[in-house]
């Protein structure tokens, strides 16, 4: 390799640094965490087969793992203008990404849920328990420890969806890497540089995963 | 009388489970049903603390009718509260301690203060030897101590009658003398007892009536010792004889 491509790739690295710190993370924690009312939501309310809002959020899921997320972008950024609803493009991207992830993360909870055993249900029952109770003191927290792995997965594939935001005119790290790019076209050098970027957010997500899983193994104790 | 329980019907997808029982309890009873599998007797107890909705029947506890198809939230409470209830495979809260399961009950549902409950707990706990594992979680525990920890978080709360569903059902063979003595104990206290089992051992030794249940239906009801003494019925009689006649079989492969 040059001189010059490796000053290019010096220079850049502060810069992708920057927006993956000030746009990249912040895009994916926020989108997670509308993710996670929604899905948390979603999942309670199929667990207790409200009627009518059990079946809405069947056609959510539906709908939303049905169509590719590209599509729902430019469908409520290009396309809602013209029904009159405007939306910024960094509030469209937390909205969609939040949206499109919470329908897979409802998922994951739901089945954690329904894995908890109706055993552990019926004798909080009988030691006097009431619904919420059950539900706070037994259902939920051995769930969360099942759901867990799935829901790290979401938030480990939401930092590379954010990407995804850049063709919706949001300025994160892989619109910067192309910025840079259109000026020095070192394509190869560039996005193999912001690809390790990306891959360095995930690794210390990875690590983070692994050390909370751990905890909660001691806390929870082994599932049988 | 402290149950008195009339014509329980119960079904499951139209086949009829339960076919009217009448059962009657006294305080310090130690009642054990007995009956082959699918007899309906984990269906029965089921319905006495509403784990299942009987289709028709009422239960009477301590002068207060329940009706058991009909029974609304706050009367279904009200019979637990004074109800315990052991399971097969004991379902202790796998996310929490053994102190935490026995006072799970007591703090959020009795609202009795923390400091009271631990040692309401630590009493139940030492009454059936599991005082010295307050902090081990379910997990880490045996079958048989996982049980005895399921019996002290049914005493806690002070039960009048405690259900057994087939409480050493699960357990390994050399497990189950642990948990039959913590239930012989409870007996000789007084605690008035509904008991689910396979056990002949102890139905006969232990509880003072029997319940023979087959199809759904009572076959024979009456003081214990008549009962495998002087069985009055052609099918309770096969019944002994076949669960004899396999525990002396199983005891010749033990040796």
């Amino acid at each position: 390799m040059d001189e010059r491509l490796w000053l290019i790739l010096l220079e850049a690295f502060p810069k992708l640094l920057l927006y993956g710190v000030t746009v990249t993370i912040p895009l994916t924690l926020l989108s997670f965490a509308l993710a996670l009312v929604i899905s948390i939501a979603v999942a309670l309310i199929q667990y207790a087969h409200v009627p009518v809002l059990s079946t809405l959020c069947r056609i959510y899921i539906w709908i939303v793992r049905g169509t590719p997320l590209l599509v729902q972008l430019y469908l409520v950024f290009y396309g809602l203008p013209s029904l009159g609803i405007t939306l910024d493009a960094y509030p469209t991207a937390v909205l969609v990404f939040g949206i499109n992830e919470g329908a897979y993360m409802a998922e994951s909870i739901r089945g954690s849920l329904e894995s908890v055993s109706r055993g552990q249900v019926e004798a909080g029952q009988c030691v006097g328990l009431n619904y919420l109770q059950i539900m706070w003191h037994i259902v939920l927290p051995q769930a969360f420890r099942v759901a867990f792995p799935s829901l790290s997965n979401s938030l480990i594939s939401l930092v590379k969806g954010t990407s995804l935001a850049a063709v919706i005119t949001v300025t994160e790290m892989f619109r910067e890497a192309q910025v840079i790019n259109g000026r020095v076209y070192e394509s190869l050098g560039l996005y193999t540089e912001t690809a390790l970027i990306y891959l360095l957010f995930c690794s210390l997500l990875t690590l983070l995963q692994r050390f909370l899983e751990k905890r909660l193994n001691r806390f929870g104790g082994a599932r049988a | 009388m402290m149950l008195d329980i009339r014509n329980v019907h119960k079904s499951f997808d139209g086949r009829e489970i339960l076919h009217g029982i009448d059962l009657q309890v006294e305080k310090g009873d130690v009642v054990a049903i007995l009956g082959p599998s699918g007899s309906g007797k984990t269906t029965l107890l089921r319905c006495l603390n509403f784990l299942e909705r009987a289709d028709e029947g009422t239960l009477v506890f301590d002068g207060e009718p329940f009706d058991l198809h009909r029974a609304k939230k706050a009367e279904i409470a009200r019979v637990r509260r004074k109800t315990a209830f052991v399971f097969q495979n004991y379902n202790l809260f796998l996310n929490k301690t053994v102190l935490k399961n026995v006072t799970l009950g007591l703090t959020a549902a009795r609202k009795i203060r923390s400091a009271d409950a631990y040692s309401i707990a630590v009493h139940a706990l030492e009454r059936v030897g599991m005082a010295d594992r307050l902090q081990s979680y379910p997990s880490q525990l045996s079958g048989g101590q996982q049980q005895r920890v399921a019996i002290a978080r049914g005493l806690a709360s002070g039960p009048e009658i405690i259900y057994f569903d087939e409480p050493t059902s699960a357990l390994d063979p050399e497990l189950i003398g642990e948990v039959l003595g913590v239930m012989r104990d409870l007996a000789r206290d007084g605690m008035t007892m509904l008991v689910v089992t396979h056990e002949m051992e102890f139905a006969r030794n232990v509880s003072n009536k029997v319940l023979f249940m087959d199809g759904g239906k009572i076959i024979e009801a009456g003081p214990s010792h008549e009962f495998f003494a002087n069985p009055k019925e052609e099918r309770s009689r096969e019944f002994i004889r076949s669960i004899l006649e396999k525990e002396s079989r199983a005891a010749r492969h033990g040796e």
